[in-house]
């Protein structure tokens, strides 16, 4: 996984823009990438199609599975209902940027060390979606099932596995690997 | 999918002089629910004019003590609002209720009032549906209805209006602010999503290349408390069945003002004005919730397979109103 094949459309003979395309500008894991895409191309085909981060991964292509799950600016999205084009200027994180160099990241770990997996598609939107999903904790953002009054003055959420589940709803899996997934997150939790 | 133009205005007013020249032209806000639908070939706007980063992205207080709302605040960010939270706890919960933490912070005010129905045949562009395609027919009608509306629909289209938060804005009488070629106005929120009748393919009230801006929330009744309850068919990440939002002030025992829609049951939030005449100065027990329940629930006309739908929004109802109450004993 140490060389990641950037694969630049504009040079691969591709039409210029038009009405129908643009050309602008992601930054993703820490890198400029100039594109010049069909508007109809989805964050989610950009990075698979056009720039070979495969990481994020297709599973219903509707926003119902949660399998395409990166972070855009921060917080957590599903990129298969996201236009390319109306991400312009946007930080953009996938599983790919989340290890520093050789070190995996805590949550990735912690998949690893609870085998929180079967299949491992759902995988990478699992661990992107986790990670948003602390980040919104610890800013005090409530759920459904956060009781009223928690946390109301911005503390953050303490994350119990009932606030797990339902924050990490939006992430399917198959494999029924949810209780290890579980696990794992509250082993990253503060 | 259609091939299509985009752009991002600078301004609100160039988005509506753009919109009312280009009609085949689409607002875009978090794209969770117009992208889905130009996948499927619902939609196929020739140009989609991005709204979502016009400066309409704050939530500030109004004179009058009430909240204004732009039309670009993420549905997470409205839901996450501590004044939201402490005042109007229904809106919070009703947007937390809703899709999932990914699509929440995409999504859009705006977007969220003019999601489209989740009716199956208006996502399947091989069957008839008048809603999409009018004068064709509804085969939901005797179809596979039994997610779709008790209440107000009609022989020509039985869906029924998916927003959670749309719900909760109707009990808590806000009003939805429009910027379109003839100038500006303000619609309430119980009126805004309409009945069917005979044109369903009109969701809403808003006109040709109308821009929503922003939802005004009144100050919240005094002493009241409120919430959202929704039932669905798994724990969480799917639409409602049936849900309500209610308010409610107790005073000595008795309702002085209650405020109640149900959501999951008909073309628009159902404002229940049958059990709120009910409740109003009624004793604050179980007894005048089931009654006030079952006065809205008359009108009831359920289809073959969604008769479910009327027992379930009663119990829901009931026992949001009880919940409320407890709040209000408890806190003296
Ligand atoms: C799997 C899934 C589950 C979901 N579950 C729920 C649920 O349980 N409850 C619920 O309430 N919702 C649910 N949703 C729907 C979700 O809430 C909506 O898709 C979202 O709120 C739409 O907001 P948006 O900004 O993305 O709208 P967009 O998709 O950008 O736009 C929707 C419509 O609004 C128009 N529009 C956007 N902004 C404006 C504006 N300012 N003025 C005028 N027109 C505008 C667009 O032209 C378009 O017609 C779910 C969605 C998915 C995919
Ligand atoms: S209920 Fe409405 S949306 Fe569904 S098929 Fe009938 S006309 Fe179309
Ligand atoms: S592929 Fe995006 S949510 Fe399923
Ligand atoms: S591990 Fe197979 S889908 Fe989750």
């Amino acid at each position: 996984m140490d060389t990641i094949a950037w694969r630049d459309v504009t040079d691969a003979g591709e039409p210029p823009p038009s009405d129908d395309r643009s050309t602008f500008t992601l930054h993703i894991n820490g890198s400029d990438r100039k594109l010049t895409l069909d508007h109809r191309t989805t964050l989610l085909d950009a990075l698979r199609e056009h720039l070979g981060l495969t990481g994020a991964k297709k599973g219903c292509d509707h926003g119902q599975c949660g399998a395409c799950t990166v972070l855009v600016d921060g917080r957590r999205v599903n990129s298969c209902l996201l236009l390319a084009v109306a991400q312009e200027g946007a930080h953009i994180t996938t599983i790919e940027g989340l290890a520093d160099g050789d070190r995996l990241h805590p949550l990735q770990e912690a998949f690893l060390e609870r085998d929180a997996l079967q299949c491992g598609y759902c995988t990478p939107g699992q661990i992107c979606s986790a990670l948003g999903m602390l980040d919104e904790a610890a800013d005090g953002s409530p759920s459904y099932v956060t009781e009223p009054g928690t946390a109301a003055a911005g503390g953050p959420v303490p994350l119990d596995a009932e606030e797990i589940r339902e924050r990490m709803s939006g992430n399917l899996c198959r494999c029924g690997a949810y209780p290890r997934i579980v696990e794992a997150i509250e082993d990253v939790a503060p | 999918m259609k091939p299509f133009a985009y752009l991002r205005p600078g301004s609100v007013a160039e988005a509506v002089r753009v919109s009312a020249e280009r009609p085949e032209s689409h607002f875009l806000g978090g794209g969770t629910n117009l992208v889905d639908l130009m996948k499927l070939g619902v939609e196929s706007p020739g140009l989609l004019i991005d709204v979502s980063r016009l400066p309409l992205d704050l939530v500030t207080p109004t004179d009058d003590g009430g909240l204004r709302i732009g039309a670009t605040v993420r549905n997470s960010d409205l839901a996450a609002h501590p004044v939201v939270r402490e005042r109007y706890p229904a809106l919070s919960q009703a947007l937390l209720a809703g899709a999932s933490g990914q699509l929440r912070n995409a999504a859009t005010t705006g977007g969220n009032l003019l999601q489209r129905t989740r009716c199956p045949y208006f996502q399947d562009t091989s069957k008839p549906c008048n809603k999409r395609a009018p004068g064709t027919g509804c085969p939901a009608r005797e179809g596979a209805h039994r997610d779709l509306a008790v209440l107000g629909h009609s022989p020509d289209c039985v869906a029924t209006q998916p927003s959670d938060m749309a719900v909760a804005l109707a009990a808590l009488d806000a009003t939805v602010h429009l910027h379109g070629p003839e100038g500006e106005r303000a619609v309430s929120a119980t009126e805004f999503h309409r009945l069917p009748g005979d044109n369903p393919d009109q969701d809403t009230v808003i006109r040709p290349g109308e821009l929503i801006t922003e939802v005004v929330l009144p100050p919240p009744a005094e002493g009241a408390f409120s919430l959202y309850r929704k039932a669905r068919d798994r724990a969480s990440y799917a639409f409602a069945l049936a849900s309500v939002a209610a308010v409610l002030t107790v005073r000595d025992g008795r309702v002085a003002h209650a405020a109640l829609a149900f959501g999951g049951l008909a073309h628009r939030p159902w404002r229940a004005r049958a059990a709120e005449d009910v409740l109003r100065g009624a004793p604050a027990t179980e007894e005048t919730f089931a009654r006030a329940a079952d006065a809205e629930l008359a009108a009831a006309e359920p289809l073959r397979d969604n008769g479910f739908k009327v027992a379930l929004a009663r119990n829901l109802a009931v026992g949001a109103l009880a919940e409320l109450t407890a709040r209000a004993d408890r806190s003296g």
